[in-house]
């Protein structure tokens, strides 16, 4: 009785959460629009007329190849960092107690608590105090600082779970380090390194800030976006890339979603 | 007669702790060894010494002669039942109990064979495809004991084996566990904390307190001997008379151990010692009674049949026992 009482909602508040969902979503619908549009200079609604030129536009220029290209690259190496120094933090910090274990923790977390511009302005004053050059490789460094915190805290959560007998279980029954890693830790924290990884590419791939800061003179997806906002011409191209760059990345992170879904029944079962 | 496990003054401190304290001691092969002791006493470290997830901090480990000191888990042949039996969750039964054989690089076909066998031997057959989330405690607890014997261990580990079932599993568990080992004729050791559990089941049983073993004997010894004022309290419920009431029995202790059911309240006849007192408790307890004397302001726990009806409170009464049912020990 109670139960279905409290399943039922006011309409009011129904209602509010309609308005809500739509307030954050339509405005996507809008960029997807103005990928069609006929005009080129400005975004008048509702546009003039539909044309699909400017996908074949938008292929035939080499730099949203040269950003896209920078992005996938920057996220790649930086996730793929973050994962095996996050993982590796995350173990020490939940399987083993020391002196400053909380300390490591906390200033593990810091960078992604810190606002961006702060981060970045200290990452650019100690890039140029040690003579490094900006590059690829700051760009790379500067979101690793942030990525690092998401796959953290995604393993240092499924790592909690995974009781410390479970790692002497296997040892007891004959496997070494690796063996131990590869038959029992990975399958039991994977789904949440996915998440993790997922997160932290995301992350990375639509960075501004700390990008401005680090970067030389490449620009990443986002910073090619804001330069060309500011050009008045062939502006749906930017739209255009926008959409490819949504759809690209809806299904992994849907995907994602289920799989960890999945993972905290599984994690949970073991008692 | 082999030794399978053998500790040489075997010490392990963390930090101040002295959680293990210059332990000696000799487990036979085929033994059915039981460490008691209250937690915090440091009968699991000793385990953990054993199955090495801890390192001694001082003495010397030999697993059936081979020094054990450095050698990490995996090449030991040693296997544990945990007391969260720590299946792995992931992994169907099967699996689970494969798992040793499959680290080794066992075939798959012996892996499955082996795995099955195991299972049969611990009334589980058939339950290989499930998960261990779908599997009660008892057959969690039968599941980690297949997987570790499977392996064919020396030595098997056991951390309060039946510490998380019900009285009656426990029971029945127990009986099982003694006639596996006899079956089987592995060494068996097991932490408890609970006495009658290691009265039960154990050949031999340690008695641990605060890092160090107090009496190490048979489950007969250790119940009817104890050799300090510890075991007489942890094991069972000795009455301790102390060194006044010793020399008004003629005996020159610090302090004597007296078990209730050894005491009648009766005359004395036959020799036999005598004390009177006053009633001061008494609850019925099925079988037998128990009455609380108060002798000289100490007060002396009687377990006393139920057909010899309850004396009621506040009555004198004389209470007598045998010489030879009185224990000297030592201050400790």
């Amino acid at each position: 009785m109670r139960s279905e009482k409290a399943n039922s909602a006011p309409l009011g508040l129904k209602v509010a959460a309609a308005a809500g969902l739509a307030f954050m979503h339509l405005p996507i619908l809008l960029i997807f629009l103005y990928a069609f549009t006929t005009e080129e200079k400005s975004y008048q609604f509702p546009p003039p007329g539909l044309t699909g030129q400017w996908f074949a536009v938008a292929w035939n220029r080499p730099d949203v190849w040269a950003a896209l290209t920078l992005s996938v690259k920057v996220a790649s190496i930086a996730t793929a960092a973050a994962l095996v120094l996050g993982t590796l933090c995350a173990a020490a910090v939940s399987q083993t107690r020391f002196f400053g274990r909380e300390t490591i923790s906390l200033l593990v977390i810091l960078p992604i608590a810190l606002p961006g511009i702060i981060t970045g302005i200290a990452l650019r004053s100690a890039f140029s105090m040690a003579d490094i050059p900006f590059s690829f490789w700051t760009i790379v460094l500067g979101h690793a600082t942030f990525c690092i915190v998401v796959v953290y805290n995604n393993a240092v959560a499924r790592f909690r779970r995974i009781s410390g007998s479970l790692i002497e279980a296997s040892m007891d029954l004959g496997a070494d380090g690796f063996q131990t890693f590869r038959y029992i830790i990975l399958p039991n924290i994977g789904t949440a390194l996915l998440a993790g990884g997922m997160l932290a590419f995301a992350l990375s791939f639509d960075e501004v800030i700390v990008t401005t800061f680090t970067a030389g003179q490449q620009s990443t997806l986002p910073i090619w976006m804001l330069e060309e906002l500011i050009r008045p011409r062939q502006r749906p191209v930017t739209n255009v890339v926008a959409m490819i760059v949504v759809v690209v990345t809806f299904l992994p992170i849907l995907g994602a979603y289920y799989l960890t879904r999945d993972g905290d029944q599984i994690a949970g079962a073991g008692k | 007669m082999t030794t399978a496990v053998l500790f040489d003054n075997v010490s392990r401190h963390f930090g101040a702790v002295r959680a293990v304290d210059r332990v000696n001691l000799q487990i036979a092969e085929g033994e059915f060894f039981a460490m008691l002791g209250p937690s915090g006493s440091g009968k699991t470290t000793c385990l953990r010494l054993m199955a090495g997830f801890e390192q001694p901090t001082g003495g010397h480990i030999e697993i059936f002669g081979e020094t054990a000191e450095g050698v990490p888990p995996y090449r030991r042949s040693v296997n544990t039942v945990f007391q969260d039996y720590a299946l792995f969750p992931h992994l169907s039964i099967l699996d689970n109990v494969a798992y040793g054989l499959m680290v080794k690089g066992a075939g798959r076909e012996e892996r499955r064979k082996s795995a099955e066998d195991a299972l049969a031997m611990v009334k589980l057959p058939g339950y290989g495809t499930r998960r261990p989330g779908q599997l009660s405690g008892g057959q969690r607890q039968r599941v980690a004991l297949a997987r570790a014997l499977v392996n064919k261990p020396k030595v098997l580990l056991l951390d309060e084996p039946l510490g998380a079932l019900d009285l009656k599993l426990r029971e029945q568990m127990q009986e099982e566990l003694k006639s596996l080992q006899k079956s089987l004729g592995i060494t068996f050791v097991f932490v408890t904390h609970d006495q009658g559990e290691a009265l039960s089941m154990a050949d031999r049983i340690a008695v641990f307190n605060e890092g160090r073993i107090q009496q190490l004997g048979s489950p007969e010894e250790v119940y009817n001997q104890p050799k300090t004022r510890f075991v007489a309290d942890f094991v069972g419920s000795s009455n301790v008379l102390s060194a006044r009431l010793c020399q008004k029995l003629g005996l020159r202790a610090a302090f004597a151990s007296l078990r209730p059911e050894a005491i009648a309240i009766a005359a004395p006849h036959n020799g036999a010692l005598s004390l009177s007192g006053t009633v001061v408790a008494q609850s019925f307890l099925g079988a037998t009674n128990r009455i609380v004397v108060d002798v000289d302001g100490a007060r002396i726990a009687v377990a006393s049949p139920a057909a010899h009806g309850i004396p009621s409170i506040g009555s004198p009464v004389t209470i007598s026992f045998a010489a030879r049912d009185l224990h000297p020990m030592e201050d400790a």
